[in-house]
């Protein structure tokens, strides 16, 4: 008897050297491709491979399947599995009340216990597991057991344990091998031994499943009611890759990226590093600032040029990025944010550099701040931060998270020839009386003219320069001018955004006012509390720099404004500024993303109250 | 490219902007030999671009009638880098002196001379810091005072040819500002080459570190204590032709055997690396010059300028499926 589910969070959990990403990815691919909703939340530890069975390797897959739309990966996991004492170690405090836990009972033997660092050397005596409901699967020997007439070494066999513990999974939760299947196929092709061993182990799981059928409960998850269309997987980094070569595409010129490595950048660099056949230049470079400085090279060239990120690397970058702001070139910068200061927790989540974004830079050095709130949107938000950037000649800022990074969710494909068509750019026309660099036009944006173009050649440097000829200038009034100019320049982009949408009603008593890859839990949050029947409305900035022209408005229609950030109140600081508010902050920084049920909590705190100061 | 413009003289290469180097800088001299290069060369403004990072010789793009950009410390050549990769039918020059070609943007010149990319980096050497007003580079001699080392510096300086070569330099040229005629030569044939060609161009600063050079090109000295590089050409040098660079076991030393003479090879990397160790009589010329794969032909091999594939088709490419 299968129960239906609504939806349900599951957390894969092992060492880091046990292929849990892996078996996380192609269960959520599974569940996409069945028609689920899907949002995961890899959370893996910095080290490549920790000791063994130790609690610091653990590495973590957290997927949120559903039969509604799912906009986060879940707080608390309704299953656990667990391939060794370390990772139940670690994971258990995690858990809802009553959750299964699949145990991968080979493993919990005395060492495994002692690698852990339990004091316990039996299941039986960690009493917390009194609450939970326990699978024990001896995984690790089945996997043995089912490939030992295969011609493969213990060693590779052994690491076929994760496909028996998905073969498990997908028969409690009711799932079709068969992609998975087709997936190793593929990934291990002219491997005969490797594709036999895993689809094998994979099998024998989901055999182990129907055994044990009897003694243990069976779900499915209904479709999800997406939108009607074509649907993939895409993860953050991804997305990113992809908008800015659509947006070269679509303003028929080619996409240079000049970058460094850095957790947890780095995929976008390797993703478009793949595409030379669509245009795409990249070029790993010897720092940070070589990377961002080869990408201004190439935007003085004409390219499309952007740079990619994270906290440690914008720092080394600002300089340069500085020098793009005063050449004016158009510049996509990429800042995938994880924990900080300094090396800080680099495969985890923060949203703590805004204000290094914002004000991380010598002088008076405004440019535009753009935020991704999902994997889903990333394709957009990167095709907009380029089309703003070519437009206004001006570098723009996207700023993305680890956690936007790495999870991933079904996208719709977008259709291209509507709203990713065509970016009009600012390139020069021959003029009648010899070209002016900085000779602007209504919206203050100057001409673009490249090298290799007849009688445009022209001088530009880090200098100040005069407001008419563009010549080097130390003119005070001049400077002073020029300041407002780029400033004025950079306020004029707002016409060129969207309003500021609100979810909910656009007055009411407390507005919550978020950015980034809180999106989700935030959203969630505010849809409970008002089906609760609370006035509380959502608006979730995409735009940072400028704001939409009208959310000062919109603050004021609202008694309360609430901000929750994973900084100590960073967007705080700047709306409490820009619009004279006096909103409060909700901070969290712990390397992890909200949870609903906290925010939940905030949010009626919050609104309690203002109901007794009325 | 048009071939029907017609050809520029130096002069044309000039900008409207009064030059602001001191009275006496070596730099005058340069720039009046790269417009001159340019123009014997044919090139056309449009085609040529300067990048410069911070410092006296970085104001140099201001004075060219070309594209140029001056940038910030250090990172003219990472710049230069990314507008040639873009853009591989520019000619591409990075202008940069001791301090920000060697120390602040010592990481990007090693790189950019190892990956061999096809820019000219011309270093103007003056052995100081001379827009901050005086402090010692990494090229100043051990023990040189200047204001940041009033009892002398502690440091070795930097061989910039050493440095070249042992990143790789597929050209290195030493010439001096003293000498037009032979920096021009030198120019014509870093341009020529094809990939990473390093001048340094000894470049007397008149106020902070003057007659730097007088040891061996000052006008009596020039003769007995330079040697001219010329492929294939016998290494001697003297007032009255009467000294010789020699081979001794494993190093070069300065002797009379004219008829034993070392031959000059640009492709020797051994020879290049003993010549750029020569203290006492210091190599003007190309010490190396040989040809390698160059960076951004490799880098353009592999993207498509026309006929490129549409982001659509990677959108639907892989695993998708269809919600009805």
């Amino acid at each position: 008897m299968k129960t239906a589910l609504e939806h349900i969070i599951i957390l894969f959990s092992g060492d880091s050297g046990d292929g849990m990403q892996l078996t996380g990815t192609q269960f959520s691919d599974t569940s996409a491709r069945m028609g689920n909703d899907i949002a995961t939340f890899p959370d893996y530890p910095s080290e490549i491979r920790a000791p063994s069975g130790s609690v610091y390797g653990v590495s973590g897959f957290q997927v949120h399947i559903g039969a509604k739309e799912i906009y986060t990966p879940g707080d608390q996991p309704d299953v656990l599995v667990a391939m060794n004492p370390a990772a139940l170690k670690v994971k258990l405090p995690l858990l809802k009340k009553g959750a299964t836990i699949i145990l991968n009972d080979d493993a919990f033997d005395r060492s495994g216990f002692k690698k852990a660092g339990y004091g316990e050397t039996s299941l039986e005596a960690i009493e917390e597991l009194k609450d939970f409901k326990l699978i024990h699967a001896p995984i690790t020997s089945q996997t043995e057991r089912a490939l030992e007439n295969l011609d493969l070494d213990n060693k590779s066999k052994r690491r076929c344990k994760n496909f028996y513990a998905l073969g498990l999974c997908y028969f409690i939760f009711s799932r079709d091998p068969s992609l998975t299947k087709a997936w190793i196929r593929e990934k291990f092709e002219g491997k005969d031994a490797l594709v036999n061993a895993n689809i094998a182990a994979l099998e024998a799981g989901y055999h182990f499943g129907e055994t044990i059928e009897a003694a243990i409960a069976i779900y499915q998850i209904p479709e999800a009611p997406l939108e009607k269309g074509r649907y993939r997987q895409i993860n953050g980094n991804t997305g990113i890759a992809w908008g800015l070569m659509q947006a070269a595409e679509a303003s028929g010129l080619d996409l240079f990226v000049g970058s460094y490595p850095i957790t947890p950048a780095t995929d976008i660099l390797q993703e478009l590093s793949k595409h030379g056949e669509f245009g795409v230049q990249t070029f790993q470079a010897e720092d940070e600032i070589a990377a961002i400085c080869a990408a201004i090279g190439a935007s003085f060239a004409g390219a499309l040029a952007a740079t990619t990120t994270s906290g440690p690397g914008l720092a080394l970058k600002s300089e340069a990025l500085n020098l793009a702001v005063m050449l004016e070139l158009p510049l996509v910068v990429v800042n995938v944010q994880r924990g900080g200061p300094s090396t800080g927790l680099p495969t985890k989540t923060e949203q703590a550099d805004l204000l290094q974004v914002f004000y991380g830079r010598n002088g008076e050095s405004p440019l535009i701040v753009l935020a991704a709130s999902r994997p889903g949107d990333t394709f957009a938000m990167a095709f907009e931060a380029a089309r703003l950037s070519l437009q206004h000649m001006t570098p723009v800022v996207l700023l993305s998270d680890g956690f936007i990074a790495n999870g991933s969710e079904p996208w719709r494909i977008p259709d291209l020839t509507e709203g990713y068509r065509h970016i009009s750019t600012n390139m020069a026309q021959t003029p009648k009386e010899g070209y002016r660099p900085y000779n602007r036009n209504l919206q203050l944006v100057r001409p673009w003219a490249i090298p290799g173009t007849e009688a445009m050649q022209h001088r530009i440097g880090g200098l100040e320069k005069d407001f008419d000829t563009g010549d080097v200038s130390y003119d005070p009034e001049n400077h002073e001018k020029m300041v407002e100019v780029r400033a004025k320049k950079v306020c004029l982009v707002s016409s060129n955004i969207p309003q500021q949408l609100v979810e909910g009603k656009a007055h009411g008593q407390l507005l919550v006012i978020s950015w980034g890859g809180t999106y989700g839990a935030v959203r969630t949050a505010v849809k409970r509390l008002q089906e609760e029947g609370y006035e509380i409305s959502l608006a979730h900035l995409t735009y940072l720099n400028p704001f939409p022209k009208n959310l000062g408005q919109l603050i004021t229609n609202f008694r309360q404004v609430i901000i929750p950030e994973l900084n100590k109140g960073q967007l705080l600081r700047i709306i409490n500024a820009q619009f004279h508010c006096k909103a409060k902050g909700y901070h969290k920084v712990q390397g992890q993303p909200f949870t609903i049920s906290e925010l939940i909590t905030v949010f009626r705190d919050e609104l309690i109250l203002q109901e007794h100061e009325r | 490219m048009k071939d029907n413009s017609p050809k520029l003289s130096a002069k044309d290469f000039a900008t409207d902007q009064a030059v602001r180097w001191c009275p006496g800088c070596g730099d005058y001299a340069i720039l009046n030999s790269v417009k001159k290069v340019l123009a014997t060369l044919g090139k056309r403004k449009e085609d040529v671009v300067f990048v410069s990072g911070i410092g006296c010789s970085s104001r140099f793009p201001y004075y060219v009638d070309t594209y140029g950009m001056h940038s910030i410390h250090g990172r003219a050549v990472a710049i230069a880098t990314g507008t040639k990769i873009h853009n591989p039918a520019l000619s591409v020059w990075a202008i940069t002196g001791d301090g920000d070609g060697l120390a602040i943007g010592g990481n990007h010149f090693i790189h950019a001379v190892r990956r061999n990319i096809n820019i000219n980096i011309l270093i103007f050497n003056n052995e100081i810091y001379g827009l901050t007003k005086g402090q010692y580079s990494p090229t100043s001699k051990r023990g040189q005072r200047t204001k940041t080392s009033p009892m002398g510096t502690l440091e070795k300086p930097f061989n910039p040819a050493m440095l070249a070569l042992g990143a790789g330099a597929t050209f290195f040229a030493r010439t001096t500002a003293s000498d037009p005629k032979h920096l021009q030569e030198i120019l014509l044939r870093a341009e020529a080459h094809c990939g990473t060609s390093v001048v340094e161009i000894y470049q007397n600063c008149v106020i902070f570190n003057d007659e730097a050079f007088e040891a061996f090109l000052g006008k009596e000295n020039r003769d007995d204590h330079t040697v001219l590089l010329e492929q294939d050409k016998p290494l001697v040098f003297g007032k009255g032709l009467d000294k010789a660079v020699q081979w001794a076991s494993h190093e070069l030393l300065v002797g009379t055997d004219v008829d034993h003479a070392v031959i000059h090879d640009e492709q020797n990397l051994n020879l290049s690396f003993s010549l750029a160790g020569m203290e006492t009589v210091k190599p003007l010329g190309v010490f190396r010059c040989v040809k390698e794969p160059e960076y951004a032909a490799g880098m353009n091999s592999t993207f498509a300028t026309k006929s490129k594939k549409r982001v659509s088709e990677l959108l639907h490419s892989g695993s998708t499926w269809e919600i009805s």
